[in-house]
């Protein structure tokens, strides 16, 4: 192995586990990228769990027709809720936390390019999703859908808080979202180690600058639709009010301007981890890699041209929708390109069939089901029956959760023994993953059907007679295993930090910088920085010196001290939000204190000890 | 070749729901020119994704069974790519795709476009939650129950009073949203009679799972009769349960809202009931038309459809049966 | 956030740009796609409100071409201040700082002027479209200016205490690349509101 200058794993690992030792305030107050990846994970995970019980309170009661289980106030809360979390408080932050324990490493950093703005990016998100689900303690949580279309959201149709907590919530994680993005997109421009050449990034890096530069370009339009709609709301603008002549399709293209690039900020992050895990798992390089990255920059590209694909059946014309509808097909050429350059790395490789690599193979399966089904509607024509249909429901639960879910499960299991030193059992991984797998085609592919049979999505009841009852069913079985289905990998992760076997420094014969440094890796990530010459730096056998390991003779590197000013300052964003929920202005004021007290405490604060 | 595409997707269907069905809604049985070339142009994509499907998910298959380890088996070669396979691979997929793109934007702008030619123009105007239906070149108000002869073309003019909703009939084609402040279009021709199922489709609030709406087809005769009993004022019978039930809906503060043609009720912010006892199905085409749910829904229109704008004033049994006993006579 | 990062100056610059002015160019490309989103607002709604006051009643161009003149003006002394911090000289870099808040306080108190004769004239934020998003638009940018006047006094009395040096000078060129983006902008505001009516 290339890496056999490295200290022998078991007592490197050994020698690192005070990377997370320290109480709450040495969490609150650190800047170190690998626990501030920790502590994304671990919310992002928590609130994947809320927005999983959301989705099976719906699933429970559309199991039959005319059930009165959940009362349509609450089921409307419910499936808003739902998608909020999925997308802002789960997925994303998940990606956040391999984009920060891991983009570092790969490309031989000892740190993000801003410390103390990552800490601050995921203090903000944090507390903003807490105060997004306070809500649900305070009147009821919004109501008026994910995708919050005017002017249901005006203060005529949806009076009181619930929709103040959805627009300012939204601002507030609006503010993490990009500074984080900001942050690494600094980050892997400038600091690459020497010879690490853009196209000689690992592809997770690739696809993290693409999402970065997404998150950058796309937020601001969401941004200035929430602000129209907060003026709307809180000072009497006009802006979506249609008898003062406001547009309530404004919104839509707004909304979809940033919403479409979602989908790609999403999911790119994923394809970069399957990108990764299947040459390791297949002995092989990458197949093309150029051309993975290639396309990765072009689907964010067409991402940003085909938003109103969303808005086939709002009557925008023809020209518009056969625009649109061409742009969107086009993107299917850079995902397909994508999936026969893994399945063409598959091939001739000599598989090692180890749980990432499972989830890796079922994310490529299902994301196919999902692109094509993307394809049906991206016909403006074909759409006008889909959209706003369960199968639409059907479509994007196959690229966000049969694609991302899965490619997200792969990195888990591929990067958590890097990051806790303990190997996850691969028995309940293969158990989890079958069980996952079948639950989830049980729950979501009827739902193609029923959408084809004329059930409209975000209803909270259907009528006997119209035979949705049986695929109904079925859906809500399947969606009860594929929640007890996360019970197995809680457990095996339970299981994992108490009695794991240790990884060492590189379970899986990786080709990635990250598997040089012992797990869990220093605080300090590299004591000299690597050099590289290839795109698989530890498969290269001549670079043994270039990736040097922890050689303790090497003084260990200085590292920035720990801040409080983050913390603060992301607090004072969140009192800030809270004031103007309430119109509270001392509240607004307290929160405008400590915002300017943190940036000017922080802006004066060396970063040293 | 289309011959048996719509049989495999019937199939597939079949064997989905092999438990459900029928299903009065579904958009796979279409009944209008509209919904048939949807139908056809569905079929088209549906065909190429089967195929898509099983070479590219049987491509992955071979690979996983192929290429898994074995102990002593050979170390993988480390190719890096292949230029002409490549761009073999990207050119497959644009093919395909314009392939798929020829008939869609015919469809598009055989259906995106304004109606043309003879049609018979309908006004539908969506609330929250029920449908208002204006015939303006017949002079006809109705709800939530549409008719139209079969084999004429149908211009269906859409705008909102509240928020955003769709206007939905699976069978007689696609959905088109219902905006305010702007006036959409929808038109088809429907070619067989029969009662047809429909539903906004656009989240509109509390209870948009309750927007429904039927659709009657009928041949032109029919058609002609119920325009001319549609035209017709509110029927007076001559009778004292008759006189009773008409006072009480009267008195009872119903005629803010509701509009019963030839009385002295002329409301307009609700559904127009010179006919109502006529229609098949009341509150927006949930709750069959019998004096029972008329009085459970003028007794509990929240309890039936939360969040409803009907505003009833306290009112005894008696008086809520003299009204339902009122409307019921209004054929 | 001005302070040098200790581990970056290990790490070296792939590029051999400074990390922050790195971050300062994607901030900007994001706040380009901030005004794009609130100019495409303000140009669907133009000529969309049902009631007055319009623009062509209220707009004063001679005005607010002298304003607009006076923020074009101190983009210039933002460049002489950078230059005067590079070469070492603090005297001059302190002048050429505070002159350039100061004409961007002059910028402010003109919009200040501004908005309150519109309200006396009937236009708010409520009256109609053209209110809301003209208000909306230009406050954005107000606010803009607001921060880099803010920014650009602290820079000017961290000189004051000595604490801005010719090694600082990357620090004056950040502010600076933020000021001159914030002046563009409002070349396209000005353009887009007030000449073309």
């Amino acid at each position: 192995m290339a890496v056999t200058a490295a200290s022998p794993s078991g007592s490197a690992g050994h020698a690192h586990e005070g990377t997370y030792s320290g109480g709450l305030l040495s969490w609150i107050t650190t800047v170190d990228h690998k626990r501030i990846g920790v502590m994304y994970g671990v919310s992002a995970f928590f609130f994947f769990l809320v927005g999983g019980i959301e989705a099976l309170l719906i699933r429970l009661q559309l199991g039959s027709p005319e059930s009165t289980l959940i009362d349509p106030d609450l089921y409307n809360q419910l499936f808003t809720m739902h998608g909020t979390t999925m997308v802002f408080l789960a997925i994303m932050p998940l990606s956040a936390a391999f984009f920060n324990f891991i983009v570092p490493l790969q490309i031989g950093a000892r740190d993000v390019a801003f410390p103390r703005l990552n800490a601050f990016s995921f203090w903000v998100f944090f507390l903003g999703a807490l105060f997004m689900n306070a809500s649900f303690l305070f009147g009821g949580a919004p109501d008026a859908g994910w995708f919050g279309y005017a002017n249901l959201t005006s203060t005529q149709y949806s009076p009181g808080i619930r929709v103040d907590f959805w627009v300012i919530g939204l601002l507030v994680l609006g503010v993490s979202s990009i500074a984080a993005a900001l942050n690494f997109i600094v980050t892997i421009i400038n600091l690459r180690c020497e010879g690490m050449t853009l196209m000689r990034m690992p592809l997770f890096t690739w696809m993290t600058l693409i999402t970065s530069f997404l998150l950058v370009m796309a937020f601001p339009a969401i941004t200035v639709g929430l602000v129209l709609l907060m003026f709307d709301r809180m000072f009497g603008t006009l802006f979506f009010n249609p008898m003062a002549g406001g547009d309530v399709l404004l919104w839509q293209h707004l909304f979809w301007i940033f919403g479409h690039p979602e989908v790609y900020i999403l999911l790119l992050p994923g394809l970069g981890m399957v990108s990764e895990i299947i040459p390791v798992f297949s002995r092989k390089p990458l197949f093309g890699y150029a051309f993975v990255v290639y396309s990765g920059i072009l689907i964010a590209f067409l991402g940003f041209g085909v938003w109103a694909h969303h808005m086939f059946a709002v009557g925008l014309g023809p020209v518009a929708n056969t625009v649109f509808s061409a742009a969107t097909m086009l993107i299917a050429i850079p995902t397909g390109v994508k999936i026969f350059n893994w399945i063409a790395t598959l091939w001739g490789g000599s598989l090692r069939m180890r749980t990432p690599l499972y989830f890796s193979l079922g994310f490529i399966a299902m994301f196919i089901i999902g692109g094509l089904s993307g394809v049906m509607h991206a016909s403006a024509a074909a759409d006008l029956q889909q959209t706003d249909t369960y199968f639409i429901v059907a479509h994007i639960h196959y690229v966000l959760f049969g694609g991302v879910m899965f490619a997200l499960f792969a990195g888990m299991y591929y990067w958590i023994p890097k990051v806790t030193g303990r190997m996850l059992s691969d028995r309940l991984g293969k158990l989890h993953f079958w069980i996952m797998l079948i639950s989830f085609n049980l729950t979501f592919f009827p739902q193609h059907f029923l959408g084809l049979h004329g059930m409209p999505r975000r209803t909270f009841t259907y009528e006997s007679g119209l035979g949705f009852e049986a695929m109904n069913l079925m859906s809500t079985v399947g969606s009860m295993f594929l929640g007890a289905s996360m019970l197995i990998f809680i457990w095996n992760v339970l299981h994992m930090l108490r009695k794991g076997p240790p990884a060492g420094d590189d379970p899986w014969d990786g080709a990635t910088l990250e598997w040089s440094m012992a797990s869990p890796p220093p605080h300090y990530n590299f004591r000299a920085l690597p050099v590289v010459h290839s795109r698989d730096p530890l498969w290269a056998a001549d670079t043994t010196e270039a990736v040097p390991g922890d050689d303790p003779s090497v003084p260990e590197p200085h590292m920035p001290g720990p801040s409080y000013f983050p913390f603060v300052t992301a607090v004072g964003i969140v009192v800030m939000a809270a004031g103007g929920l309430t119109t509270a202005l001392p509240v607004v004021a307290v929160g405008v204190a400590l915002i300017l007290f943190g940036i000017y405490g922080w802006a004066f604060q060396p970063l040293e000890h | 070749m289309r011959l048996w595409i719509g049989p495999l997707l019937a199939l597939t269907a079949l064997a989905l729901g092999a438990c459900g069905g029928p299903f009065p809604q579904s958009a796979l049985d279409p009944a209008s020119d509209f919904a048939w070339k949807l139908q056809h142009l569905f079929e088209g994509i549906f065909l190429w994704a089967v195929v898509v499907f099983v070479l590219v998910e049987g491509a992955l298959i071979v690979a996983i069974l192929r290429f898994r380890e074995r102990p002593g088996g050979p170390t993988p070669k480390a190719t890096h790519g292949n230029t002409v396979l490549e761009i073999a691979w990207t050119l497959a997929p644009a093919v395909v795709l314009v392939l798929i793109a020829i008939p869609t934007v015919r469809v598009i702008w055989d259906v995106d476009r304004p109606a043309r030619g003879e049609s018979l123009v309908v006004e539908a105007i969506g609330h929250q939650w029920w449908w208002e239906f204006r015939y303006p070149e017949l002079g006809i108000v109705t709800a939530n129950e549409l008719h139209i002869p079969v084999g004429v073309q149908v211009d269906v003019r859409l705008t909102s009073a509240d928020v955003i909703h769709s206007f939905w009939f699976p069978r007689l084609g696609g959905k088109r949203d219902v905006i305010p402040g702007h006036e959409t279009q929808i038109w088809f021709t429907a070619d067989s009679a029969g009662l047809y199922l429909g539903q906004c489709a656009e989240f509109c609030g509390l209870s948009h799972a309750l927007m429904k709406m039927q659709l009657v087809a009928e041949s032109p005769a029919e058609f002609e009769a119920w325009v001319e009993h549609q035209k017709s004022d509110a029927l007076v019978a001559d009778s004292a349960a008759f006189a009773d039930g008409s006072q009480a809906f009267m008195q009872g503060g119903c005629i803010a809202c509701h509009a019963v043609r030839g009385t002295i009720a002329q409301g307009v912010l609700g559904p127009d009931l010179t006919h109502v006892g006529s229609r098949r199905r009341i509150a927006a085409g949930i709750l069959e038309n019998t004096p029972a749910n008329m009085e459970r829904w003028i007794k509990n229109s929240r309890g039936v459809k939360p969040g409803s704008l009907m505003v009833v004033p306290e009112l005894d049994d008696e008086t809520v049966s003299r009204i339902v006993a009122y409307l019921q006579s209004l054929k | 956030m001005s302070q040098t990062d200790a581990a970056t100056m290990e790490m070296h610059s792939a590029t051999g740009l400074p990390n922050r002015k790195v971050l300062m160019w994607a901030f900007i490309g994001s706040e380009c796609m901030l005004f794009g989103s609130l100019i495409i607002v303000y140009m669907v709604y133009r000529g969309k409100s049902l009631v007055g006051p319009y623009p062509a009643d209220l707009l004063n161009i001679p005005f607010i071409t002298v304003t607009t003149f006076v923020l074009l003006m101190s983009s210039l002394m933002m460049v002489l201040a950078l230059s005067a911090v590079q070469r070492g000289d603090m005297r001059w870099g302190k002048v050429w700082l505070f002159m350039t808040a100061f004409f961007g306080m002059i910028f402010l108190g003109g919009q200040v002027y501004e908005f309150t004769h519109f309200v006396h004239e009937g236009l708010t934020l409520q009256t109609n479209l053209f209110g809301g998003s003209f208000f909306l638009l230009t406050g954005t940018h107000g606010a803009h200016v607001t921060v880099g006047v803010i920014w650009l006094l602290s820079l000017f009395f961290m000189a004051q205490r000595g604490r801005l040096t010719q090694a600082n000078a990357e620090t004056v060129e950040i502010a600076g690349l933020y000021w001159h983006f914030v002046d563009v902008v409002w070349i396209v505001l000005f353009t887009l509101i007030y000449l073309l009516v």
